[in-house]
């Protein structure tokens, strides 16, 4: 019986691998199994090689493994590529129709199993994929009739008939493996809790917390891998009113996302580095106008087209410094699917508590890989809206005509923000310099005045809960591993590992960027002999941040990884032994 | 009621003396006033350039936005609180030029808002370099031995992208430039309005009267028919674009707002933002 395990299903996109994948995890949730699933994708739509990896536990799980335990093939080529993750005892089901065969000095046992035949037989080829699931089923110890209720959702629309047949194919491919059993290591999986969870990716996070947070406008180009907000949120906004836009660029989606905001809705955008780039002027009238804006960058391997559908957190000085002149932002970084939909919402109202833009930064691997998350809570939904006057509040006729303060002197620097539409509360709104009540000056005391008032808004650390995710218990640790976003789980599971060989690890993930939580981080790094800061960039951009935040550039050590894939434990687990051993990496 | 007194605030205009950007600036106060507006009906967003001042010469709400985005701006705020008249305005360069690729795809779009350019065929506020809308051979700064990029048709381009709403005028006749105004906002959907306004600093090729000998205005074309888009498009081939008034108007055409799906009638900017436990569930469900 396994605790965890890990399955693979490769072949040449479009042949039904993301459903096989689909079918099996959303069963399995349903289970109680707590999964993490990442697909390996190119930007090609047909064809070129794909596969899906996910990990079955009865524990919480946040991170691809190391290892592979089943491998499903549709083609030589996925067994040709994949087959080394295998552990020695692996097993790969590969469709008996191509004659597979295993790569020299792999240990693995291959069963062909005719996934095409029994398919035709059952009534349509591109069944093949159900086959596959029954025959993984049969190892995993997972009743077929488990998947009665996901098949029946998945294909009521296309008739019971094809439900019975789907059904048939994955019995059938079960049963197909069970007659081999006997013979077999042993991969059932030991039975779960059997709670209720969601699985979901990042990026459903994030849209749904953008819902939740009341969010009803968002302007977005489409782009990968942030494509899935804008998906996610124009199928559900029609019942509330909203909407999503797709607009010419990105340029157009930002600047749209600002007129919304300034009218008085919660809009957002998301995009990726190259939209990130485009909207970079805009997000600095935002912060001149303090006009509320929430920006979702869902980084992937730069530079320029870069490696468009693969894993890379090179953004961040980017996010930090990307517009021209000096504003108030806001950058948090969430670094698990649970924290994308809570922290998204705290992003609008941040945005509109400090009047200022707010990025949230995810990666790909956060974005689009798939995770098991606790129940979401209806009552940890918040809204707070700063000091926005609401278009019914009546204000006081202004005396002489003047213009509403919008741009007051305030002690915190915040002013309160009326709405176009609002009787007594006409004001102007420019990117030029302004006084107060929005029209251009170039007075030099207003101008450092207004300066000071904008950048003061965030001078004295702003209210988002837990800037860094800590689990640090040791007061005197052998090392302290920083991260942010995706590389979360990874980290956790790779100081597991320290730890059971009696290595004093602290891991601190840092998920609010800008402001940047100097003192939580300084204090964590005094209590470590060593600081390894763990980032999918080449340069090293998060240990930079922490060095000019925090100093203490004795102790610190980039491992950086910028070869288009995400960390696997092992790689953090050895990097940590080698400095822990060495001094030095 | 407001008068097109009230729409006028304190600031000077920093406009040289003659600049065609006056005229629009009192045709737009004095086409608000005659629809009935009151201030806080009417939002301004504009761009950069010495016409993107105008957002902040009206008493109405304004937003003085960056160069050539003023469009995208004013859809957003449309579409957050449908109640409010949006008015885009702009200058040629920002419009045509750093602003081309929104102008397109906001006559696309079709979001119920009337979007003014002052084309002065120049720009101005950078003191005088060429335009899109500069001609051939035209003497610039940044051209000295001419223009030798062919100049955009404006209205021909917006023809061919589906307006429903597309006219032009002049500086020098502030009658028909408010009614064109006017017409411009009851239009139900987008509406592009280009104005030929001097730069009497930067042109000295398109003046006041050069525009006088050469502009004709389609009340004097026997039989013109604003809703016939084939004579609209050979009126305007006819006159290399120099004409004036309503050139095309579609009002069958939809606007965006009406066609979003469950987009409803009282602005999004006035609607409960809390979501129900029950929807909150549901949502949720789709998860499992
Ligand atoms: C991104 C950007 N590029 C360049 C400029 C400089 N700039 C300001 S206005 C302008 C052109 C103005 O011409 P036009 O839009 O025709 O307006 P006009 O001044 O003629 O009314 C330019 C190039 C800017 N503000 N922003
Ligand atoms: S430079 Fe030209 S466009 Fe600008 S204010 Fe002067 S006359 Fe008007
Ligand atoms: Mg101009």
């Amino acid at each position: 019986m396994k605790k965890q395990l890990s399955w693979k299903v490769g072949g040449q996109q479009g042949e039904g691998i993301d459903s096989a994948g689909e079918i099996l995890s959303t069963a399995l949730n349903r289970k109680g199994y707590y999964l993490y699933g990442y697909r390996h994708f190119s930007s090609r739509i047909k064809g070129g090689h794909s596969n899906t990896k996910i990990r079955i536990s009865t524990k919480p799980v946040r991170s691809i493994s190391d290892e592979l335990d089943i491998l499903v093939a549709f083609d030589q080529e996925t067994i040709d590529l994949n087959a080394h993750e295998l552990v020695k005892d692996g097993i790969i089901l590969a469709d008996a129709k191509f004659n597979p065969t295993i790569p020299e000095g792999i240990s693995a046992r291959l069963i062909a199993v005719p996934f095409t035949k029994i398919a035709e037989e059952v009534g349509m080829a591109q069944m093949k994929n159900m086959v596959a699931v029954g025959a993984s089923i049969a190892l995993l110890g997972i009743p077929v009739e488990a998947f009665k209720e996901v098949i029946e959702e998945r294909f009521a629309r296309k008739g019971q008939k094809v439900v019975d047949k789907n059904m048939d194919a994955i019995a059938r491919g079960a049963a197909f493996v069970q007659t081999e059993m006997a013979t077999l290591p042993d991969f059932k999986l030991e039975p779960s809790d059997g709670k209720q969870r969601l699985y979901m990716i990042g990026n459903d996070a994030i849209a749904f917390g953008a819902l939740a947070a009341g969010a009803r406008l968002m302007a977005a180009y489409p782009i990968t891998p942030s494509s899935e907000i804008m998906e996610w949120l124009i199928k559900r906004l029609p019942e509330f009113g909203g909407t999503v836009v797709q607009t010419e660029d990105e340029i157009a989606a930002i600047t749209m996302v600002i007129g919304a905001n300034y009218g008085g809705v919660r809009a957002l955008t998301a995009s990726a580095g190259p939209g990130l780039s485009l909207m970079t002027e805009a997000i600095g009238l935002a912060g001149m106008t303090e006009t509320p804006a929430v920006i979702v960058n869902t980084q992937r391997g730069g530079p320029s087209t870069g490696l468009p559908t693969k894993q890379e957190q090179s953004d961040v000085l980017a996010m930090l410094y990307s517009t021209h002149g000096e504003i108030p932002k806001i950058v948090i970084a969430p670094s698990t699917a649970e924290e994308c939909f809570y922290d998204t919402i705290e992003a609008f109202n941040l945005a509109e508590e400090y009047q200022c833009p707010v990025i949230i930064l995810s990666d790909l691997a956060l974005s689009l890989g798939k995770q098991t998350v606790e129940p979401l809570d209806y009552d940890r939904i918040q809204i707070r809206r700063g000091k926005l006057v609401p278009l019914d509040e009546e204000l006081p006729e202004l005396a002489n005509s003047e213009l509403f303060p919008r741009y007051e002197f305030t002690e915190d620097g915040i002013s309160r923000r009326v709405l176009p539409g609002t009787k007594y509360g006409l004001h102007h709104v420019t990117g030029v310099e302004h006084d107060q009540t929005g029209r251009p000056s170039e007075s030099p005391i207003n101008r450092k005045k207004m300066m000071d008032k904008r950048l003061s808004k965030l001078k004295n650390g702003i209210n988002f809960p837990n800037p860094v995710h800590l689990d640090a218990k040791h007061e005197e640790a052998d090392l302290l591993i920083i991260g942010f976003c995706s590389t979360r789980g990874t980290i956790a599971e790779a100081m597991e590992r320290l730890e059971a060989e009696g290595l004093k690890v602290n891991h601190a993930h840092i998920r609010q960027i800008l402001p940047f939580p100097t003192e939580i981080v300084a204090e964590q790094m005094k209590k470590a002999k060593k600081v390894l800061v763990v980032e999918n960039n080449a340069t090293g951009q998060l240990t930079s941040l922490i060095k000019m935040n925090v100093g203490m550039a004795d102790k610190l050590v980039h491992f950086g990884k910028y070869d288009g894939n995400p960390f696997l434990p092992s790689e953090i687990y050895n990097q940590c032994k080698e400095l822990l051993v060495h001094g030095h990496i | 009621m407001a008068t097109f007194k009230d729409f006028r605030n304190k600031v000077k205009p920093n406009w040289c003396p003659g600049c065609g950007d006056f005229s629009v600036l009192a045709a737009m106060q004095r086409a608000f006033a005659n629809l009935g507006l009151e201030p806080e009906d009417v939002a301004i967003v504009s761009g950069i350039g010495c016409s993107g001042r105008i957002s902040g010469y009206v008493n109405a709400y304004g937003f003085h936005g960056v160069h050539g985005r003023a469009l995208p701006i004013a859809q957003g705020l449309k579409l957050a609180n449908r109640d409010l008249t949006v008015v885009a305005a702009g200058g040629d360069g920002d419009g045509f030029a750093i602003g081309m690729g929104h102008t397109v795809h906001a006559i696309r779009r079709n979001v119920d808002i009337t979007y003014i350019v002052m084309d002065n065929q120049v720009y101005g506020l950078t003191k005088g370099q060429t335009s899109p809308r500069s001609a051939m051979g035209f003497k610039t700064k940044s051209t000295p031995a001419g223009s030798i990029e062919a100049a955009i048709s404006p209205m021909e381009m917006a023809l061919t992208v589906g307006a429903g709403f597309v006219a032009q005028s002049v500086s020098s006749d502030l009658k028909q430039l408010t009614q064109v105004i006017e017409e411009g906002i009851k239009h139900k959907g987008f509406s592009l309005i280009n104005v030929f306004s001097p730069c009497v600093t930067y042109n000295k090729v398109n003046t006041y009267d050069w525009f006088k000998e050469n502009l004709v205005s389609l009340s004097e074309i026997e039989g013109y028919d604003p809703s016939d888009r084939n004579m609209a498009m050979q009126t305007l081939m006819d006159h290399n674009g120099l004409v004036t008034g309503i050139i095309y108007q579609n009002k069958d055409r939809k606007p965006y707002e009406d066609l979003i799906k469950g987009f409803k009638e009282e602005p999004l900017a006035k609607q409960d933002i809390k979501i129900s436990k029950d929807q909150f569930d549901k949502l949720a469900a789709e998860f499992m």
